[in-house]
């Protein structure tokens, strides 16, 4: 087996081109980092692109990205990052595009082991972030050298966390996306343990930074902005002011697909059937147990049940950070605000 | 603010709407949803806003999703000036024939093929004959990447789904639910009445298009003996 070093010499690759000067450091530590720390499968890092080899997937880890808009005509879903300001904020920490790929953790974090030193951030839910089993920086680039193991701990608040690696994970994208639709199975599988996910050239400098925005749990919960329609009028007086004075909660049955809730239900005015109708981002659908259901990043394109209401795209990352038992209030509106 | 005059449209579905034509809706701050009276004019006004943003006349657009009676416009700037506009549009109907059918050849040997010989008054042998006969269009596609509501079973062929639906409906499927045909890109679940299988690729992600059936595409069955 060779060392992990030789694919930075390789003629052509992207690596040696210029304007890559985020990776300062990069060819010391790769040279220094002996190869018996390589994983995976014998030789596999010394002739290809710099990888990732999954130590511990956690519960639920994605490769996620800003999602691939434009093809629910043919039911195919936005799906990408539930978060998308932590998201494009770990980009940035590492020199990204907003839209390269990261991997989006649930709940326990995930571990991964570089085949080359890489500078990798996590933001999202915070967590503790070791290398090598040595605490670092969450929220912050961090230098992760070739072969070793970084492990995003546990979320201390919030569910989801992002950890980016400069030049993003690199698997081949489908429709022009590398996110995991887990509900029309798009997109690369979930992380499993020994799973090798390719990385990308880094693009740039990663950014200096001395602190990052994070909202944390709301005080009190979750409260979610709500434009009714389209078919508010589906529902009786009595269920629009159950939905705006109900306490709810989030269910622990809630994905990626949607925020579930539990709490009162909310009374059709009309039992009819309605026709399969085209659903965006947001739409709070309300099925026939009365439960409303906020529609996530990996929701149907078309559904039978009626929306209520529409929460706007810029309030659901807060939505995908509510951990089951948070108390969500619903804030309906007639108007569309300002800008949303 | 003054009032939206999409919202003060939303009225609910008992009101009576006697006023024909297109009827927007607002969903959210980015969105319309567009209501029309039946698949046919959901049909006509998705070839119109097609028509529209080709000609670059349609303000920009992220989605346009087509449903049973709807179409969903999605990623608009300015949803309300929309709305205003699209209540004056004159909405050809479909052209009967505007492109090449895409032909898919069938083998009818459906799990439910006698019932729906059945359901039909027919004999088995009589469904393949009736149903590679007719001529279908893509309504409108969900449930899986690639699945297309295919219309034109004429109202006394409509059936109603299985009771119990299938955990697993084999890729390639050809069924049949209420005004609907499909064919299912992938194995799944399914609850629709199978009357046979094709081998033709429904859904391929490195293909270009991905997917054969799109929104507005004619299709013929052919018996694939």
């Amino acid at each position: 087996m060779t060392g992990t070093g030789t694919d930075g010499r390789t003629p052509g690759t992207e690596r040696q081109r210029p304007g890559t000067d985020g990776r300062v450091s990069r060819t010391d530590s790769r040279t220094t980092e002996t190869d018996n720390r390589a994983p995976g499968p014998a030789g596999r890092a010394a002739c290809g692109a710099p990888f990732l080899a999954v130590v511990r997937p956690g519960a639920l880890t994605t490769v996620q990205d800003l999602g691939r808009p434009g093809h629910a005509h043919l039911g195919v879903g936005r799906s990408g990052a539930l978060d998308r300001p932590a998201h494009a904020l770990a980009n940035r920490l590492v020199g990204n595009p907003a839209g390269h790929a990261t991997l989006e953790t649930t709940v326990d974090g995930c571990a991964v082991r570089t085949t080359a030193a890489v500078t990798a951030a996590v933001t999202g839910a915070p967590c503790p972030v070791r290398v090598d089993g040595r605490p670092v920086a969450w929220g912050a680039p961090v230098r992760v050298p070739a072969g070793a193991v970084l492990d995003v701990g546990r979320a201390a608040l919030g569910l989801r966390s992002y950890v980016a690696f400069g030049g993003g994970i690199a698997v081949p994208p489908v429709l022009g996306s590398r996110s995991r639709d887990l509900l029309s199975g798009l997109g690369p599988e979930p992380l499993s343990a020994g799973a090798e996910l390719p990385l990308g050239a880094p693009c740039g400098p990663s950014a200096g930074v001395d602190a990052v925005p994070w909202a944390g749990p709301p005080a009190g919960g979750l409260v979610l902005p709500v434009v009714l329609g389209p078919r508010d009028g589906w529902f009786t007086p009595a269920a629009l002011r159950t939905l705006a004075r109900g306490d709810f909660r989030v269910a622990g049955a809630s994905n990626r697909i949607g925020l579930r809730t539990e709490g009162p239900a909310l009374e059709r005015a009309t039992e009819g059937e309605l026709p399969s109708e085209g659903m965006v981002l947001g739409a709070v659908q309300v099925p026939p147990d009365g439960r409303p259901v906020v529609f996530l990043a990996d929701h149907p394109t078309t559904g039978g049940y009626p929306v209520v209401g529409v929460v706007p795209e810029a309030e659901l990352a807060a939505a995908a950070q509510a951990v089951p038992g948070t108390p969500v209030r619903f804030a309906p509106a007639r108007f569309v605000p300002a800008r949303g | 603010m003054t009032a939206d005059r999409a919202d003060a449209r939303s009225g609910p579905p008992q009101e009576p709407s006697a006023a024909p034509g297109l009827r927007p809706l607002r969903v959210g701050p980015h969105a319309l949803l567009v209501e029309v009276a039946d698949t046919g004019e959901a049909q006509a006004l998705h070839a119109e806003l097609l028509r529209r943003r080709a000609a670059g006349t349609l303000p920009p657009v992220t989605e346009i999703v087509p449903a049973a009676r709807t179409v969903l416009l999605d990623g608009l700037a300015d949803p309300r000036a929309l709305a205003a506009d699209i209540v004056h549009w004159d909405v050809p109907p479909l052209a009967a024939a505007d492109s090449q059918p895409v032909v898919l050849p069938v083998r009818y040997d459906g799990a439910d093929l006698a019932e729906v010989a059945a359901l039909w008054g027919v004999a088995e042998e009589e469904v393949a004959r009736l149903h590679s006969g007719l001529e279908f269009r893509v309504a409108f596609c969900g449930f899986a990447p690639g699945f297309g509501y295919l219309t034109g079973l004429p109202e006394h062929l409509h059936v109603p789904r299985r009771a119990t639906p299938r955990t697993a409906v084999p890729a390639g499927a050809v069924g049949l639910a209420g005004p609907y045909t499909g064919v299912y890109p992938r194995s799944s679940p399914g609850g629709w009445q199978l009357i046979g299988r094709t081998d033709a690729v429904l859904w391929d992600a490195a293909r270009e298009p991905a997917a054969l059936l799109a929104p507005g595409t004619r299709v013929r069955f052919e018996v694939d003996a």
